[in-house]
């Protein structure tokens, strides 16, 4: 091999690929071929932004975590509260939900970043826990174990309304996620996100040819977070509730199998698992109402057995 | 008497009653090929680890071309050219061999955070990566994953990544551990070819390679340096040979 080509094929690889247009046109798509089906549809991109937080830090980074959900949570009261007491302005409401997520991301992580493995896995759902459990207690401001009630939200640029069969949300979390990806795409292309994926593959020598690995997960953990806090956000916009649930260890998990469906640490796993997990979780819930969850535990089991990597795995298989 | 590149001064380490590094004066000059030998378990990988802060000493100085460097953090030593290999191999085994080298270049030139452009338009650290990879006879597996590479290879992957932080101060590790006789001699001549403004300190177990390379020995034995000294004297040194050398006599 020439020169050239070794070093022209390391630097091409960040360039766009056709087939990443193919989650975009599926969206779009559905928008016209699902009318009836565009409230479930917002809530999928939504999640997919969340999904896509967590590839950020469990897939590249390496940091396991069972608590993402309090970055979910933070960013969907913030959003929440502001809406239910007269600011219903969407895109500030946003803002205002990653920041405070990106900010309890930084705090919680300059503690919980100093161990990994199941310690680190242990304090973040410790993080979760505490978040969870102060929602709880703040009743008079997030309505406790109610909810927070009486959310509204002022139409995008104040004109769209939130109509009630959701093209309005779903063009929005269109939106909002296509800018997510954009982002997350450029980071996992960027020294930085390299970097991350060295801290995952051999801490000692990232150490060892002098790169600052605490400054480097701390930074991605708290960006993650505010990605989670968009997508928490979003999610309170468009369905105008927030519960304790958003706060839960079982959001938490449930991401993390979604991303397993999908395949950790490969940008797009979210865009198949997510989908695949809640249209799955929405007709099995129908077709058999009370063991639905059983048939989500059969599709878990037949992931890791036949197809580790998740879906994008087996296409790596077939290329070879 | 001038500064050398790299001094210990009263170097200790100790894990509650166990004492690993105990006093260890060094001293090594600039451009020197040292080696430091010792049995098994004599501390000699615990003083890589003190040197390059991995390990923090519990007591004594290290000073890096004069300064002192006892209590900085290990990437800001590195930062200053003071550089490790390792024992065992430890690369990034899913990435290829040039992004492993590129990542060291990154970090070196200050852009390893970088977040606003693409690692791929870092063409001038690429290229250096390459360089390095074409030096050592590596660029044909330039874009092979390094777990798919001989372990031969393997450890010129490790000193490539190494070379590319520009090292003052090289420690090598036991650089040839663990590869087969055949290709261990690839290994050698890359490490005989090395920049002779480099000071090397090679820590070894083989004792053909430690009298190939090495113009100074310095013994360790039990935490503490038994004797140190130009290679022939260390050769025959009585005390030596019967802890350490057995009797093994060199050619």
């Amino acid at each position: 091999m020439t020169p050239s080509r070794a070093i022209d094929a390391f630097a091409r690889r960040h360039r766009y690929h056709p087939l990443e247009a193919l989650p975009w046109l599926a969206a779009v798509a559905s928008y016209f071929i699902f009318p009836d089906y565009l409230a479930l549809g917002a809530q999928i991109l939504a999640t997919i932004l969340f999904a896509l937080s967590a590839d950020l830090v469990l897939g590249y980074a390496g940091i396991v975590t069972l608590g993402h959900a309090a970055f979910l949570g933070t960013g969907a009261y913030t959003a929440g509260i502001l809406a239910a007491h007269g600011w219903g302005e969407p895109f500030t409401g946003i803002l205002a939900g990653s920041v405070a997520a990106a900010f309890l991301g930084f705090l919680s992580g300059l503690v919980v970043l100093r161990t990994t493995g199941l310690a680190l896995l242990m304090q973040t759902l410790v993080v979760a826990t505490l978040v969870a459990e102060a929602a709880n207690k703040a009743s008079f401001i997030t309505g406790g174990d109610d909810g927070l009630q009486g959310m509204e939200v002022w139409p995008i640029f104040g004109w769209f309304r939130f109509d009630l069969f959701g093209r309005t949300s779903y063009a929005y979390c269109l939106a909002l996620l296509f800018l997510g990806w954009l982002i997350a795409r450029q980071i996992v292309h960027s020294p930085f996100g390299r970097s991350l994926i060295g801290i995952r593959e051999n801490v000692r020598r990232m150490h060892a040819i002098g790169a600052p690995v605490a400054r480097r997960r701390l930074t991605i953990y708290t960006i993650s977070a505010a990605l989670a806090g968009v997508s928490g956000a979003l999610i309170a916009q468009t369905t105008q509730f927030v519960s304790l649930s958003f706060l839960s260890l079982e959001r938490s998990g449930t991401v993390l199998i979604m991303l397993i469906i999908g395949g950790v640490g490969r940008l797009y796993g979210a865009f198949i698992g997510v989908p695949l997990y809640m249209i799955a979780q929405n007709r099995f819930s129908e077709i058999d109402p009370v063991y639905w969850y059983f048939w989500i535990g059969l599709l878990m089991v037949l992931v890791v057995v036949f197809a580790r990597g998740g879906v994008l795995g087996l296409f790596d298989r077939f290329r070879r | 008497m001038n500064t050398p590149a790299l001094e210990t001064r009263g170097l200790r380490k100790s894990f509650g009653a166990l004492t690993v590094a105990n006093a260890v004066d060094f001293r090594l000059e600039h451009g020197a090929r040292h080696a430091l030998i010792g049995p098994n378990g004599a501390g000699k990988t615990t003083f890589v680890e003190l040197v390059t802060g991995a390990l923090q000493a519990s007591a004594g100085q290290i000073h890096l071309d004069g300064a002192d460097i006892t209590h900085l953090p290990q990437a800001a030593r590195v930062k200053r050219g003071l550089v490790r290999t390792f024992q065992i191999t430890a690369l990034f085994r899913r990435l290829s061999v040039l992004e492993n080298v590129t990542l060291a270049v990154c970090e070196r030139q200050g852009v390893g955070g970088g977040l606003f452009r693409p690692a791929g338009r870092h063409r001038g650290a690429i290229e250096e990566a390459h360089a390095l990879l074409e030096q050592l006879g590596l660029e044909v597996e330039a874009l092979r994953p390094v777990n798919l590479l001989a372990y031969g290879r393997q450890r010129l992957v490790e000193i490539a990544v190494s070379l590319a932080l520009s090292p003052k101060v090289l420690l090598l590790d036991e650089p040839a551990a663990g590869v087969p006789s055949g290709e261990s001699g690839a290994i050698i001549k890359v490490i005989e070819r090395l920049p002779s403004d480099i000071a090397l300190l090679i820590i070894e177990h083989d004792m053909d390679l430690v009298f190939r390379l090495a113009q100074r020995i310095t013994v360790l034995v039990q935490g503490s340096v038994l004797v140190e000294g130009p290679l022939e004297a260390i050769a025959m040194d009585p005390e030596v040979r019967r802890v350490y050398l057995g009797e093994r006599v060199p050619r």
